[in-house]
C-alpha cells in the first residue's frame, strides 16, 4: 500500500497542523497582535523618528520580548490538544515513527511564526525607503528572530507534551522562556558578577537566549550562536519525543 | 463435560475450563505465514500474558488471547475490568508492564511500524480533529498511513460509501451528530483495509438504527478480518460476534462462542440469560436470582 508517491509522514503532520492554525480565529488574532506590536515597538517605543536613523534595531531588540508571549500561544495546543481530544491515541498508533509527528508539529508552529515574521517586511521596506540601513544587519536580525521563535516554540512543544491543559502549557512555557531569556540580562549577570567566579557568569550568560540573540542582531552571524539555537531546538525535539512516548496515555 | 457442569464449577468458585474451544491457546500462537492466503491459517492477533499496572493498581493481570481471520470477538466486562487497557495494549498505545503482542506476525514492541500497518483502530469515544472536514480528515489519515496519492480518493470513496458518510464529506467534524462522528471513526479505521480491526465500544451512544447499521458493517467485515470489539451490550454479542471473551478484574474469565456463553445459564433462567451469565462471571459472590 505504501509507495514512493506517498508524502513523508512528517510532512503530512506538518501540513495538517499548519492548516489547523488557520481553521480558528487564533491565526488572525495572532497575526494582528504581532504586527501591531511590532509596529509600535519599532516606531513609537523604539524612537525611530527621534533617533533620526532608519534601521530596524529597535524592532529586533523587542522581538524576543514579543515572542515571549506569542510563541507560547502558538505552541500551547500542539500536544495538549491531542491529549484533550483523545486524537493522540490515533496519532500514536499510526504506522509512523513518533519523531515524525514531533518534528511535523514543531515545524508547523515554526512556519506559522515565520509567516508572521515575514509579514513585517513592510517595516523593512519602509526603513529602506526612508534611509539607507545596513541590509546585512537586517538579514541577520531576521535570522536571529527566526532562531528565537524556533527555540521558544521548541520549549513550548516540550511543555505542551507534558499536559492536557493548554492554559497550563501557556503559563509554564512563558515562565520557562522568560528564564532562558533572562539569564543573559545585565541585571541577572551583574547580580552574579559580584560573588561568583567569572567562569560561572559566562556559563549563565552562555545559556541565555538574549546573549546569543544580541550577538546575532549586531550583524555578526557567528557559528557558535547558530549552533546554540540549533542544538537547543534539536535537544528539545528529542526530549519532546521521549515525553510524548512516556506520557501519551496519561 | 456438559455446559451445565461448567456453570456448577463456576458457582463453586473452581477455575472455569478455558481454551476448550476451537482456537489455539495464546501460548501456542501459530507461526504466521507471509503468504496473503495464510491469513486464515494463523492468528492475526496474538497477545501473550499481558499485564498492566498503574501505580499500585493492577488493571490487567495476565490476559492472553489469539484471534484469527473470520473471527469477531466481543470483549465484555464491567467498567474498570481492563477492557480499554487491554485494547490499548493490543494497539501499542500502552506498553504492557509484562507480556507481548504480535499482530499479523509482527511483534508490536520490536517492529512497531509493521505491526501498526496491520490494524485499524477505533479508540473509545471515536476521537477526531473537530476543525477538519470529513474529507480533509480522511485524506490526512490516508496520507499518514502511506496510501499512494493516486489511490487516496478511491479509498475514501469506497469507505465513505460503506459507512454512509457521502452526504457530510465537506462538513466540519465538530458539527456532526454522534452517529456520524462514530462513522468517521470507523471510516478512518478501515481506510487501508486492514486485516485486523480493534474497536472500543463502536456502537456506544448510537440510536437503534445506527447500531443496526454498524453491526451489519462489522458482520460483513468479520468474514475476512480479525475483529475485536468491546461492548456493554450483550445483544450485540449475539448479533455480531463469533466469540465472546469476558474479562473481570483484569483477567479472562470466559472465552467461547456466544452459544456456549448463553448455555452457561441454568435452564431455569428463561429471560436475559446472557445477563445472568455475565453477572455470574463478573460479580464476585453473586447470587443466582432465578
Amino acid at each position: 500500500m505504501s509507495s514512493s508517491h506517498a508524502m513523508s509522514p512528517w510532512r503530512v503532520i506538518l501540513r495538517r497542523e499548519f492548516r489547523s492554525y488557520f481553521s480558528t480565529p487564533l491565526a488572525a488574532v495572532f497575526l494582528v497582535v504581532f504586527l501591531f506590536m511590532a509596529g509600535i515597538f519599532s516606531f513609537s517605543m523604539g524612537g525611530l523618528y527621534q533617533r533620526g536613523q532608519a534601521d530596524l534595531r529597535s524592532f529586533f531588540e523587542f522581538i524576543p520580548w514579543l515572542y515571549l508571549f506569542l510563541a507560547p500561544a502558538i505552541s500551547m495546543r500542539l500536544w495538549a490538544e491531542e491529549r484533550r481530544l483523545g486524537t493522540i491515541e490515533i496519532l500514536t498508533t499510526l504506522p509512523i515513527p513518533l519523531w515524525h509527528a514531533v518534528v511535523g508539529k514543531f515545524l508547523a508552529a515554526w512556519f506559522f511564526a515565520l509567516v508572521a515574521l515575514a509579514l513585517t517586511a513592510p517595516l523593512w521596506i519602509t526603513v529602506s525607503w526612508l534611509g539607507d540601513p545596513d541590509q546585512g544587519m537586517i538579514i541577520a536580525g531576521y535570522i536571529a528572530s527566526a532562531m528565537v521563535a524556533g527555540f521558544f516554540l521548541a520549549i513550548g512543544a516540550f511543555v505542551s507534551a507534558l499536559t492536557k491543559n493548554q492554559v497550563i502549557a501557556f503559563v509554564v512555557t512563558v515562565v520557562a522562556c522568560f528564564l532562558v531569556l533572562l539569564s543573559g540580562f545585565p541585571l541577572v549577570l551583574d547580580f552574579f558578577r559580584g560573588w561568583v567566579a567569572p567562569g560561572v557568569v559566562d556559563a549563565i550568560a552562555s545559556v541565555s537566549v538574549l546573549t546569543h540573540f544580541t550577538s546575532l542582531i549586531r550583524g555578526v552571524v557567528e557559528f557558535r550562536d547558530v549552533v546554540y539555537f540549533a542544538s537547543g531546538i534539536a535537544g528539545l525535539i528529542i526530549a519532546t519525543t521521549f515525553v510524548v512516548d512516556w506520557r501519551k496515555s496519561i | 463435560m456438559s455446559i451445565m457442569s461448567d456453570l456448577d464449577r463456576q458457582l463453586s468458585n473452581e477455575p472455569p475450563n478455558f481454551h476448550q474451544f476451537n482456537h489455539l491457546p495464546a501460548d501456542e500462537c501459530g507461526e504466521y505465514s507471509s503468504d496473503p492466503i495464510g491469513f486464515t491459517m494463523a492468528d492475526l492477533i496474538c497477545a501473550d500474558n499481558l499485564h498492566k499496572s498503574f501505580g499500585s493498581l493492577r488493571a490487567v493481570n495476565g490476559v492472553s488471547l489469539s484471534v484469527g481471520a473470520g473471527e469477531v470477538v466481543g470483549f465484555l466486562g464491567p467498567n474498570g475490568a481492563g477492557k480499554t487497557t487491554t485494547m490499548r495494549m493490543l494497539t501499542g498505545f500502552l506498553d504492557p508492564s509484562q507480556g507481548s503482542v504480535s499482530l499479523r506476525g509482527f511483534d508490536l514492541a520490536a517492529e512497531p511500524i509493521e505491526a501498526r500497518r496491520a490494524f485499524g483502530y477505533l479508540p473509545e469515544g471515536a476521537p477526531a480533529y473537530p476543525d477538519m472536514t470529513v474529507r480533509e480528515y480522511l485524506q490526512f489519515i490516508a496520507r499518514a498511513r502511506g496510501i499512494a496519492r493516486r489511490d487516496i480518493s478511491s479509498r475514501i470513496e469506497a469507505v465513505t460509501h460503506r459507512v454512509h458518510l457521502r452526504g457530510v464529506m465537506d462538513q466540519v467534524i465538530e458539527t456532526l451528530s454522534k452517529g456520524f462522528k462514530r462513522r468517521v471513526g470507523i471510516a478512518q479505521a478501515i481506510i487501508h483495509d486492514p486485516p485486523i480491526l480493534i474497536m472500543d465500544e463502536p456502537t456506544d451512544g448510537l440510536d437503534p438504527n445506527q447500531k443496526h447499521e454498524v453491526r451489519e458493517l462489522i458482520r460483513t467485515m468479520g468474514s475476512t478480518k480479525a475483529i475485536v470489539l468491546s461492548t456493554h451490550i450483550l445483544e450485540e454479542v449475539e448479533a455480531v460476534c463469533t466469540r465472546v471473551i469476558v474479562i473481570a478484574a483484569g483477567r479472562v474469565v470466559f472465552d467461547g462462542t456466544p452459544v456456549q456463553f448463553e448455555a452457561m445459564a441454568p435452564a431455569s433462567v428463561t429471560r436475559n440469560r446472557m445477563d445472568h451469565v455475565f453477572r455470574q462471571l463478573t460479580v464476585a459472590g453473586a447470587e443466582v436470582d432465578s
